[in-house]
């Protein structure tokens, strides 16, 4: 508050009363704390303190025992860990690729100047605005042997159809795919369509003047030019999926079996806060971190190192 | 010597609101047609039907002698330059010249030779490796145009192609574009807001207004007998002085306000004696004098003068009208000067003012 | 009109409008891809809703897709006031309040907190305050699970470590990237000179908040609305790590009910508890319609 006179720090125009530095533009500094405090304190501190107590033995509660790679060891040793990143692999390239075709052919279909836009899109996106929870006992409800799909096709006579993802652990991975795909395809359908519009009307006439026919138009012209978005729209899915954990606790809890269908963020959970073992949950976590980084800093260096003709 | 172009009855409506009105124009072979107007006027909306890109609601249309009216863009002999130039962001300029010949399973060696070609006549040679994003607004301009000198058409079609330029490069590619005009000899349909780039380019203009064509002449007839009062208004900068009044004298003269201005030697149809007749003379067609003057005249006060450099431009009140007059550069005189206004009425032309039309 | 040239021929051949056949190969594929992909869109809505509203018997003999033969909201009443999760019988309705409590005080806090970030990031730039945003955004990337305990002592030391107060607090940290994100791109797009209007008037930092920009920011606060309440209600893990069972939000209790019970599913009342919890949201989705995607592209597009 006392306004010491710095002569040698910068000062506004004002020069009747020079102010120190760090109370210029107070009012903004101070408004602007909570994301200073988040930022630093949270995000920053908090996941150094994360990476740096995964070197030591916490069990219950952190403790400052440090072990060295210990945790990591433990971790990569852990067949149920393993599983959790084969099944995060599998999925998250399935998801990846089919939701960004899925959304992207959604939305060419939609680019046709059809009739009913609204309502089309209105129904391809409200699973979107669903709880992961509920779509995952829904689709549970629906992939129900019993009374779900199978069941249904077995009334109709066809006594030997089988479609029982979610009991069998080589294709529970497909059962969570359908749900996952349902709820978040809409929403990439929408990224797409608005690159799709943001494309210059005259490249489409100026193509058609060349005699282009519309799908080679599509392929050789217009996915090249929307490369920012698919970018973007990558990013976008691939730091959810790496989230993946409410579907899989709705759908099938990490089963059948226990482990068929465990995720990354399960295993940091369970290990956290059920299997009271925090290194255990750091090391965890710290991975999800790294695999993260992995996808990030390329991503970033495309956007950001290469700006140099802004 | 044929017609390149043939429009006939062309009518487009989208919905419940009619875009061109019952349209009919023939453009001959080599002829460099403007489409001059407002915007909204219609004149980028007839291009596109021109071009295909645009299905009409009624008419015909035909290029070199064939129905088009169903065809497709890339089957109606025609190449295109836009506005936003439209080149493909991804390929090099060779890319983008040769994609729709590739396209159409030109030969190889056929493509070359006419890349090379239209590289050579827009000085395009050395950009041929660079992509879009690493050409000036000029450059990109002149690609724009060899994809559509490279399809070996007859008709070009310009959209406001020079629109999105600053003003020196406007002009210079605007000789450029006459230049090729002069040196190809094809048959091109361009439209523009500019009344300069149309005087400057055109062999006929065709100025539309609210989707009907209000006149299409050469450039001179149109600046020199406008047809109809917006016409008149449109063209010309600073534009025409109209003066409000009636015929008197069976026609003979023209009263505005106070005073009668003999119409004698005017350049048109009968004058007759009627109740509103606009009397319109361009600015550079009066001469200011303070001392009276024999011949046509009308007092005014000056209000504004304007140093132009090259000459002047003076404003004045007659009768509570504005208006402007060009004069030579030691022709300015201070504001509140009561002047006498000489108009030249051969070159004037009167309307009139229900109608709109030309006397 | 002029007619320069004679038109060699009268009008044969093709003439007016392009004829166009509504059922062409093409129409047939674009609509009927678009309507089998709205069927499985729709179907799990509609087996949501069926199975409500049928009664037990039914749907053991029944087919999930079937209509019910004998309509009933006796599940409904069943998962809003009786139902089971491990712990106690009381239903959904408990949840349901703890939602709207957990809820309406985060959207809130993050919404103001977040809105005077972007404001301040576009107006009032000071040192480092870009890269604090950048951070923040670098932050959101991040999975939760790596933040999670430090939260956990943080708001343990702080004494609101499952209470309602911690819950607010860690909703608006995590929303703060993406809505701050919102409001900056919004604010920027605010012409300057009616900031700098307002300051030659003498106005200063809250005021010109309260007074210009606010007043100007209603679209974007729906779209923020929209967003956080539909993220906020949807939540699970936050509303499982950071609460005591007697504050778990809906989605908690939902799972509870239909996971952890066992002996005899009661498949319909499951499913109306799963309408249930999805109701909130999937009104703001209606309701909202085009702001919602608009929500969606704002908060996807970076800056």
């Amino acid at each position: 508050m006392a306004s010491t006179t710095e002569a040698a720090v910068g000062r506004q125009g004002s020069a009747a009363r020079p102010r120190a530095r760090w109370t210029r533009n107070i009012s903004a500094k101070i408004a602007a704390l909570p994301m200073i405090a988040t930022a630093l304190v949270v995000f920053v501190g908090g996941t150094i303190w994360t990476v740096v107590y995964s070197f030591t033995d916490s069990k219950l509660l952190p403790r400052e025992r440090f072990v060295g790679f210990d945790q990591y060891e433990r971790l990569w040793e852990t067949s149920r860990w393993i599983i959790s990143i084969q099944n995060l692999l599998f999925f998250g390239v399935m998801s990846l690729v089919f939701t960004v075709v899925m959304g992207f052919i959604l939305a060419v279909l939609m680019d046709q100047k059809i009739r009913h836009e609204d309502t089309f899109r209105t129904i391809m996106l409200y699973p979107f605005a669903l709880s992961f929870i509920v779509t995952g006992l829904v689709w549970q409800w629906i992939l129900n042997p019993d009374f779900g799909i199978q069941g249904v096709v077995r009334d109709w006579g066809w006594t030997s159809f089988t479609f029982d993802p979610l009991n069998n652990p080589e294709t529970v991975l497909y059962g969570l795919l359908i749900a996952g795909l349902w709820q978040g395809t809409g929403f990439v359908m929408c990224l797409m369509l608005a690159g799709l519009r943001g494309i210059d009307e005259d490249i489409w006439k100026a193509a058609r003047v060349d005699g282009i026919p519309t799908w080679k138009t599509y392929v050789m012209v217009i996915i090249p030019m929307m490369r920012p978005v698919f970018i973007t729209t990558l990013v976008i899915v691939a730091s959810g999926i790496i989230r993946l954990y409410d579907l899989v606790v709705a759908m099938t809890s990490g089963g059948p079996g226990g482990n068929a269908s465990q995720v990354p963020a399960m295993y940091v959970y369970d290990y956290m806060f059920q299997a009271q073992n925090l290194g255990q949950g750091f090391a965890a976590s710290t991975m999800m971190l790294l695999s993260v980084l992995i996808v990030l800093i390329p991503w970033a260096y495309l956007e950001f190192g290469g700006k140099k003709h802004g | 010597m044929g017609n390149s172009i043939e429009v006939k009855d062309l009518t487009l409506n989208f919905g419940s609101v009619s875009v061109l009105k019952n349209m009919n124009i023939d453009v001959a072979e080599g002829e460099f047609v403007v489409l001059l107007g407002p915007s909204g006027c219609g004149k980028s909306t007839l291009l596109n039907c021109l071009a295909g890109l645009l299905d009409i609601t009624d008419g015909q249309i035909w290029i070199k002698g064939k129905n088009v009216t169903w065809s497709e863009p890339s089957e109606r002999g025609i190449g295109m330059v836009f506005q936003s130039y439209a080149l493909y962001p991804q390929m090099t300029v060779r890319g983008n010249l040769s994609f729709g010949l590739k396209n159409a399973k030109v030969p190889q060696a056929e493509i070359d030779k006419r890349i090379a070609r239209a590289a050579e006549i827009l000085q395009i040679q050395p950009l041929l490796d660079r992509k879009p994003a690493a050409l000036s607004g000029g450059q990109r301009q002149r690609v724009a145009i060899g994809r559509a000198l490279v399809r070996d058409v007859d008709v070009f079609l310009f959209d406001e192609p020079l629109s999105n330029l600053d003003a020196k490069l406007r002009s210079e590619l605007r000789v450029e574009i006459k230049r090729l005009h002069n040196a190809l000899g094809n048959t091109m349909v361009y439209v523009t807001h500019d009344q300069i780039e149309a005087l400057t380019l055109a062999d006929r203009i065709a100025v539309m207004k609210g989707g009907v064509i209000q006149q299409l002449a050469a450039p001179l007839e149109i600046y020199n007998r406008p047809s109809n009062l917006f016409v008149a208004g449109f063209l010309g900068s600073p534009s025409m002085n109209f003066l409000k009044g009636r015929t008197v004298d069976n026609g003979r003269a023209f009263q505005f306000g106070g005073t009668k201005i003999d119409l004698a030697g005017y350049e048109g149809g009968a004058v007759l004696e009627r109740d509103d007749a606009i009397l319109g003379v361009r600015p550079e067609h009066i001469t200011v004098s303070t001392t009276p003057v024999s011949g046509p005249s009308i007092p005014a006060e000056v209000e504004i003068d304007e140093h132009l450099g090259a000459d002047s431009l003076l404003w004045l009140k007659a009768e509570g009208v504005n208006m402007s007059v060009r004069v030579p550069v030691e022709g300015r005189l201070p504001a509140g000067t009561k002047v006498h206004l000489g108009l030249d009425i051969p070159k004037a032309s009167l309307f009139d003012a229900k109608t709109e039309q030309r006397i | 009109m002029a007619d320069v040239g004679v038109a060699a021929g009268a009008m044969t051949g093709p003439r007016g409008a392009k004829p166009k056949k509504t059922l062409s190969g093409r129409n047939i594929m674009l609509y009927g891809t678009l309507i089998v992909v709205c069927v499985y869109y729709l179907l799990p809505l509609w087996v949501m809703v069926m199975t409500s509203l049928k009664g037990m018997p039914e749907v053991r003999i029944g087919n999930i897709f079937a209509p019910p033969v004998e309509i009933t909201f006796q599940p409904w009443v069943k998962a809003w006031s009786e139902a089971c999760t491990g712990l106690n019988c009381d239903g959904l309705s408990r949840g349901f309040w703890n939602s709207v409590l957990i809820t309406v005080p985060s959207v809130i806090v993050s919404i103001a907190i977040a809105s005077v970030n972007g404001y301040a990031l576009i107006n009032w730039k000071f040192r480092g305050s870009d890269v604090f945003f950048t951070i923040l955004i670098f932050g959101s990337f991040i999975p939760y699970q790596i933040m999670l305990y430090p939260i956990v002592i943080l708001l343990r030391e702080m004494g609101i470590y499952g209470t309602l107060w911690g819950l607010i607090i860690v909703h608006t940290i995590f929303g703060m990237p993406i809505l701050t994100l919102l409001f900056r791109n919004y604010f920027s797009s605010i012409p300057e000179e009616l900031f700098k209007a307002a300051r030659v008037d003498g106005a200063g930092f809250w005021g010109i908040y309260f007074r210009i920009m606010l007043p100007m920011s209603l679209p974007i606060f729906v779209v923020a609305l929209i967003l956080q309440v539909t993220g906020i209600w949807n939540d699970f893990l936050f509303g499982v790590v950071f609460t005591k069972p007697d504050l778990y939000p809906m989605t908690v209790q939902l799972n509870n009910i239909v996971n952890s019970v066992q002996g005899v599913k009661e498949y319909n009342v499951n499913m109306a508890a799963t309408v249930l919890t999805g109701l909130v949201p999937l009104i703001v989705y209606f309701v909202s319609g085009k702001l919602f995607v608009r929500g969606i592209a704002a908060g996807a597009v970076k800056g």
